[in-house]
């Protein structure tokens, strides 16, 4: 400190004419009361505006958990459906959205990974490459609802997978596929490339230098991504109803060709129904308060890795 | 110019009239020189003339940049190293290469030394636990990480990851090792030690060594080769060229005249 005060002075002093002794600027103190008082009103409404968000959040999640009370208990986990408000319960969608997951997880980082790896490390820079790249950022900014057509038209009818667990899962994973390839590939280009290096003057092929070197380095950060991409999915309803899913399933999901609910859909279906039977807007509400969680434990699990294992180098 | 050679199973490498390009810089020209077997070749020269792009073509770790252009030979060991029978892994295992900066993997002391071995298949834990301890010992830092094998190669002192960096070279018994100014960015203790340790490595290996310090090529080279601007204007016994070199900008270079 006592260095740069010093550096400072004598720069002030000998070199730089505009902050040495002789008065160049006229300092016009109203002007810059003036200046000063802008900045405050600025911050005001910027404050202002960002806690109406925030506020609007907060009366929505209340509403939501007021509603839930007395409605979200142990028995509503692990109920089956039914059309009495007061009997059902979201085992079946708990156990759906868990089948989803058990396709989409596989899918999309066995799909996403590679695709990452092949941009990124093999694929040279030309036509196909930036064709691939272009294509995945259209992918990632179509609405859902259109992969429920597409998945609805290659899985449901062409495939003849129905509204089965496998149709939505391979829906959601291609929804969510752009999401795990573009992080991936962040994650794979942020390892340095003095690593890269030792390894291919070690004499390690491209793949093993892969395999060893970046995928191990890159981990972290495809996890984040991946897990980011598999919350969103779990999420995401609009897809799922274009598919067909039935309103009312009784069954428990037995594999993946099985008819299957989910947590977004019942809670789209109750919420639709709430004009007749005014309990099922508690059934819904409780099932977002749990949908909720569900949420929040992955995305704090991905907070909790990338801070975890920030750069190193 | 002219070298007295010695015959040619004591050369590790005959450079014939090598060029190479970056995209459109010419950034070696017409180089011909014989790295010689047992010996210390220092690469000397202003930044930019060239020699950490020489260096990299050796061992082809230049190829990994876009855009590279090379023509001319590289006889190893009699064979030209950019022949299409020549697989360029099988050049970089006998070939071994340490960086300016130390570049340990992000594993453990040991997995760092172990991982050549292991990628080329050697899977007894007897022979892994014998060559880890032998090339830490010829790295001089066996007895500074005996007791934290299994601790993160990030927790060593720069000097240290260097010599870690050696080690690795070592596990797979390389023929030469090239180095491209592997003391830049040490502090001058940890130079020393690695000065003393390529003292001791020539006996066994040929070592090819950038140095941006003509104090550090006097002291443990052999021969050294002088470059400017992407030519190679003088190459003689260091001795040679220290005291009496041959070229006007040599001897500019040499006595601090330069630029
Ligand atoms: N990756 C690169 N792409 C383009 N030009 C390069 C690259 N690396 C080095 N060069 C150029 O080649 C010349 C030699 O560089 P280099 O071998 O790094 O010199 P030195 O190691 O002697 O400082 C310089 O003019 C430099 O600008
Ligand atoms: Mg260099």
């Amino acid at each position: 400190m006592a260095y740069e005060a010093e550096w400072f002075q004598k720069l002030s002093e000998e070199q730089n004419p505009l902050v040495s002794k002789q008065d160049y600027v006229v300092i016009d103190s109203e002007r810059i009361r003036r200046r000063v008082r802008k900045n405050n009103f600025l911050k005001q409404v910027f404050l202002l505006l960002t806690s109406l968000g925030i506020v609007v959040l907060g009366i929505l999640l209340y509403q939501i958990v007021v509603q839930s009370i007395g409605w979200l208990d142990w028995s509503f986990l692990v109920s089956r459906l039914s059309i009495n408000a007061d009997k059902a319960g979201i085992l079946g969608a708990i156990l759906g959205t868990v089948w989803l997951m058990l396709i989409v997880i596989p899918v999309t980082i066995v799909l996403g990974v590679s695709t990452a790896i092949y941009l990124e490390e093999y694929a040279r820079p030309g036509k196909l490459q930036s064709f691939i790249k272009t294509n995945l950022s259209n992918l990632a900014s179509v609405p859902s609802v259109i992969f429920g057509l597409l998945g609805l038209t290659v899985f449901s009818r062409l495939m003849g997978l129905g509204s089965s667990i496998l149709a939505g899962g391979l829906t959601l994973s291609l929804l969510v596929l752009p999401i795990v390839v573009v992080s991936s590939q962040e994650a794979i280009r942020a390892v340095p490339g003095f690593l890269r290096d030792a390894s291919y003057a070690m004499g390690a092929s491209r793949w093993i230098t892969i395999w060893k070197v970046v995928l191990p380095v890159a981990l972290p950060g495809i996890l984040t991504g991946s897990i980011l991409a598999v919350s969103r999915a779990i999420g995401e309803t609009a897809p799922l109803v274009v598919l067909g899913i039935p309103t009312l399933i009784l069954m428990y999901p037995t594999n993946i060709m099985s008819d299957f609910t989910a947590l977004p859909i019942q809670i789209y279906y109750w919420t639709l129904d709430t004009v007749l039977t005014k309990e099922y807007a508690n059934l819904a509400a409780a099932t977002i308060v749990v949908l909720l969680l569900v949420l929040f434990v992955m995305n704090s699990l991905a907070i909790v890795i990338r801070q975890k294992f920030q750069k190193k180098f | 110019m002219t070298v007295d050679m010695k015959q040619n199973q004591d050369v590790v490498y005959d450079v014939q009239h090598l060029n190479l390009w970056y995209g459109e810089t010419h950034a070696l020209k017409d180089i011909s020189m014989q790295i010689m077997n047992h010996e210390v070749t220092a690469i000397i020269g202003p930044s930019g003339c060239g020699k950490s792009t020489f260096i990299k073509t050796l061992n082809r770790m230049v190829e990994i940049i876009p855009g590279v252009r090379t023509t001319g030979e590289i006889q190893y060991h009699g064979k030209n190293i950019f022949h299409e029978d020549m697989q360029v892994e099988e050049l970089r295992t006998r070939v071994g290469m340490v960086f300016q900066k130390p570049n340990p993997f992000p594993k453990s002391i040991a997995e760092n030394v172990l991982y050549g071995p292991k990628i080329h298949g050697i899977k007894n834990k007897g022979m892994l636990d014998e060559i880890l301890e032998s090339s830490l010992k010829g790295a001089a830092l066996w007895d500074e990480v005996k007791d934290r094998l299994d601790t993160n190669a990030y927790g060593l002192s720069g000097g240290q990851q260097q010599r870690l960096c050696i080690a690795r070279c070592l596990a797979v018994q390389p023929d030469i090792i090239l180095m491209d100014e592997p003391t830049s960015a040490l502090d001058p203790i940890a130079t020393g030690r690695v000065e003393e340790l390529i003292n001791v490595l020539k006996k066994d290996y040929s070592i090819a060594i950038v140095t941006h310090s003509m104090q550090q090529a006097a002291r443990i080279s052999d021969r050294t080769a002088y470059f400017l601007l992407g030519e190679l204007i003088e190459y003689e016994k260091t001795e040679m060229l220290f005291s009496r070199p041959r070229d006007q900008r040599t001897e500019d270079y040499i006595t601090g005249r330069f630029g």
